[in-house]
């Protein structure tokens, strides 16, 4: 009898209990509840947002789970429900917003802060910030046109260093990255060749180099060979002390990349209100050009009223208070144009037709 | 227990034990009947598992599988930007680096597995197996750290300017040496699968019974004869499942893999060459991936699933032949 029961629940139920768990599962994903937001995406502004989320949860006692997974998987995420916001470095595609207004209407894409990519570099003799470079002649060094450091394109822009008649070894990432984005975003802008032969992207087809894996792959290649040039978030280029160079910017100043100069940035393009642009090539006097937001991605109508207004809460006091933070960790501030338009995407969040943001 | 009803407390002892005795032959039989239904269970969890993960597979990379076509494995362009996906790069790569890293890791592991088999003292042979082993047990992320820090920067010095000087002249070593790409990977590569093929092997060829050794030396056959006559040949199919076990290894490895490989897709046969892996370029693409670069990375899971799947079938077929031949001549 025993046996048989014993037998009969290992082989049959057991079986479809199993394949049902799992069906269960893999079709419904994690629901989230309680008093703690849920957010998943990018990982370029993750530092700061980790640090945002303690200090919120100190001063309002309400607790925010981010998890840094890649903006690719932030916007899966949100586009099926399962976190109560995203985050990404991207703006989202035409195909992007569709798929997520099929799910829960319309996204709003709300800018956090923004951030400078730092053009790396290891040539003997010349130290950090002495190297100046434009737009096209970065453009050109990636794709290969440029191959040489003594290049007339690169020492006319340098007659003070003296560069070597070396090949120029590129160093890019490997991983698909919002930091490549901005970059590869920059170089279609100012370069018409870069943008018909390669494009912008989070991974794209890169006619030369060698890829490293991360900030962190990329700053070690770039360390470890002489003759090299890479592209790190500029937190990382300031962390580890490499050196980096100056960009001549659409108004043909050479600037360095800083926190001030990323701030910069936003002044120097027309914002939409939907705030879906990247503010690299500002014609902004002191910008720096290689600059790019991250967003937080949101449905515009809430589907949790008590939630909702936790959301909208947080969010305010991110593009607010949480400001303060952006600079010991590297990143931009929103200009106070950005903030302005910021505030209006988060006064449309609503619930049931009426907006959750209140006084 | 009181001291004065001792036999009284001897006798109930006896009568408790007689109790335990029972209970234990009754959940040892239980035990005994429910364990062929668990061991049962165990086989199909495994089995549906492995079903699940293709047809999940299969459902998430379909619509990249329609639109990407065949040309997905013979294409060797990848750019997500204008939606045009090859994956040849990467399946030359993986199979490159797997290839080179079994080239450099067999000799070693069965030289290292003789050694321990047969000639090492037994003191040599326990530290030695527990160092060996030790080595298997490194995360890969660790290996490919060391591999950053160390290999590379010494394959960049030492081993790729030395290998150009002596063989230059062959296509394989006449690159830039900047430390990165094939080699470095298969090098780091078969680092990691030596420990596997290396006690593997050793267990099996410590399985081959003493008597054929002894009759090999009876017969007044050297120590290498008989290692080469005798117990090589006896653990043929063992030795072969060792490399299988180990090339599984080689094929999927990720981590330690993407940091020295340089990411580039060339195909080529110049080592000093970067490259990529198909689990290099999953990992590393994946996570800000989105839309059809997104299906088309699961799509490449499912090659590499494919490609172990026939390496290991092919592999089978191998030993099948090889023990067919051997029974026959027997």
């Amino acid at each position: 009898m025993r046996k048989k029961l014993v037998s009969l629940l290992s082989k049959k139920s057991a079986l479809l209990l199993l394949s049902a768990i799992m069906m269960l599962v893999y079709f419904s994903g994690c629901g989230s509840s309680g008093n703690t937001l849920y957010g998943t995406g990018a990982t370029f502004p993750e530092p700061l947002y980790k640090k945002w989320f303690t200090e919120y949860e100190k001063q309002n006692g309400v607790r925010i789970n981010y998890e840094g997974t890649g903006s690719g998987s932030g916007i899966s995420a949100i586009t099926a429900g399962l976190v109560d916001f995203g985050a990404s470095d991207g703006i989202l595609t035409d195909q992007q917003l569709a798929d997520a207004f099929d799910f829960g209407g319309n996204i709003l894409s709300i800018p956090m802060t923004a951030g400078a990519v730092a053009v790396i570099y290891n040539i003997s003799g010349v130290t950090g910030g002495e190297l100046i470079l434009s737009g096209q002649v970065l453009a050109d060094i990636y794709e290969g046109v440029i191959k040489k450091w003594n290049d007339t394109a690169i020492t006319d822009l340098n007659p003070n260093i003296n560069l070597p008649n070396q090949d120029i070894l590129v160093v890019r990432r490997s991983d698909s990255s919002g930091t490549t984005n901005i970059f590869t975003n920059y170089l279609s802008k100012v370069s018409e060749s870069w943008l018909n032969n390669v494009g912008t992207g989070n991974s794209v087809n890169w006619p030369v180099g060698l890829g490293g894996e991360k900030n962190g792959g990329v700053a070690e290649m770039v360390k470890s060979q002489v003759n090299s040039i890479g592209y790190v978030e500029l937190a990382y280029a300031v962390t580890n002390n490499l050196n980096y160079a100056k960009i001549l910017n659409k108004s043909g100043n050479a600037v360095l990349p800083s926190a001030a100069t990323a701030s910069a940035a936003a002044k120097g393009i027309t914002l939409p209100n939907d705030m879906r642009v990247m503010v690299t090539d500002s014609s902004d006097a002191e910008a720096y050009s290689i600059v790019g937001f991250t967003w937080v991605l949101v449905y515009a109508n809430q589907k949790d009223e008590i939630k909702g207004k936790l959301l909208v809460e947080m969010l305010w006091w991110a593009i607010h208070q949480g400001q303060e933070y952006c600079e010991d960790l590297y990143y931009a501030r929103l200009s106070n144009e950005a903030v302005a338009k910021a505030e209006d995407l988060i006064k449309s969040i609503s619930y049931d037709g009426t907006p959750l943001h209140t006084g | 227990m009181n001291m004065s009803d001792d036999d009284l407390s001897t006798s109930k002892d006896s009568n408790k034990h007689k109790v335990k005795k029972i209970n234990s032959h009754l959940i040892s039989r239980f035990i005994a009947g429910l364990l062929p239904n668990f061991t049962r269970f165990c086989a199909f969890v495994v089995a549906i598992l492995l079903l699940f993960i293709l047809i999940v597979l299969f459902i998430e990379a379909w619509d990249a599988i329609r639109i990407n076509g065949w040309s997905f494995i013979t294409s060797s362009t990848w750019d997500p930007v204008k939606g045009i996906y090859g994956a040849l790069p990467a399946i030359f790569g993986t199979l490159l680096t797997s290839f080179l890293a079994l080239l450099i890791a067999v000799p070693a592991s069965f030289g290292a597995a003789i050694f321990l088999s047969e000639i090492a003292p037994s003191k040599v042979k326990n530290i030695a197996s527990f160092i060996i082993e030790m080595i298997a047990a490194i995360p890969s992320v660790i290996i490919g750290l060391w591999g950053i820090r160390v290999l590379v920067p010494f394959m960049a010095d030492f081993i790729q300017p030395w290998l150009s000087k002596i063989l230059g002249f062959l296509p394989f070593f006449s690159g830039q040496p900047t430390g990165y790409g094939f080699l470095t990977s298969s090098v780091i590569l078969a680092i990691m699968i030596i420990p596997i093929i290396t006690s593997m092997s050793r267990e099996v060829l410590r399985s081959v019974p003493n008597s054929q050794r002894e009759a090999m030396l009876a017969l007044g056959a050297t120590k290498w004869e008989t290692i080469s006559r005798v117990v090589l040949p006896y653990g043929n199919s063992g030795l072969v499942g060792a490399i299988i076990l180990g090339l599984g290894r080689a094929l999927g490895e990720t981590m330690a893999v993407a940091m020295v490989i340089g990411n580039s897709p060339n195909i080529t046969f110049d080592l000093f060459s970067g490259g990529m892996t198909i689990a290099t370029k999953i990992a590393s693409e994946f996570g800000e991936s989105g839309g059809q670069s997104r299906e088309t990375l699961i799509e490449l899971a499912l090659v590499l699933f494919v490609i172990a799947l026939l390496v290991n079938v092919i592999a089978r077929l191998l030993v099948w032949r090889a023990t067919k031949v051997k029974t026959e001549k027997g």
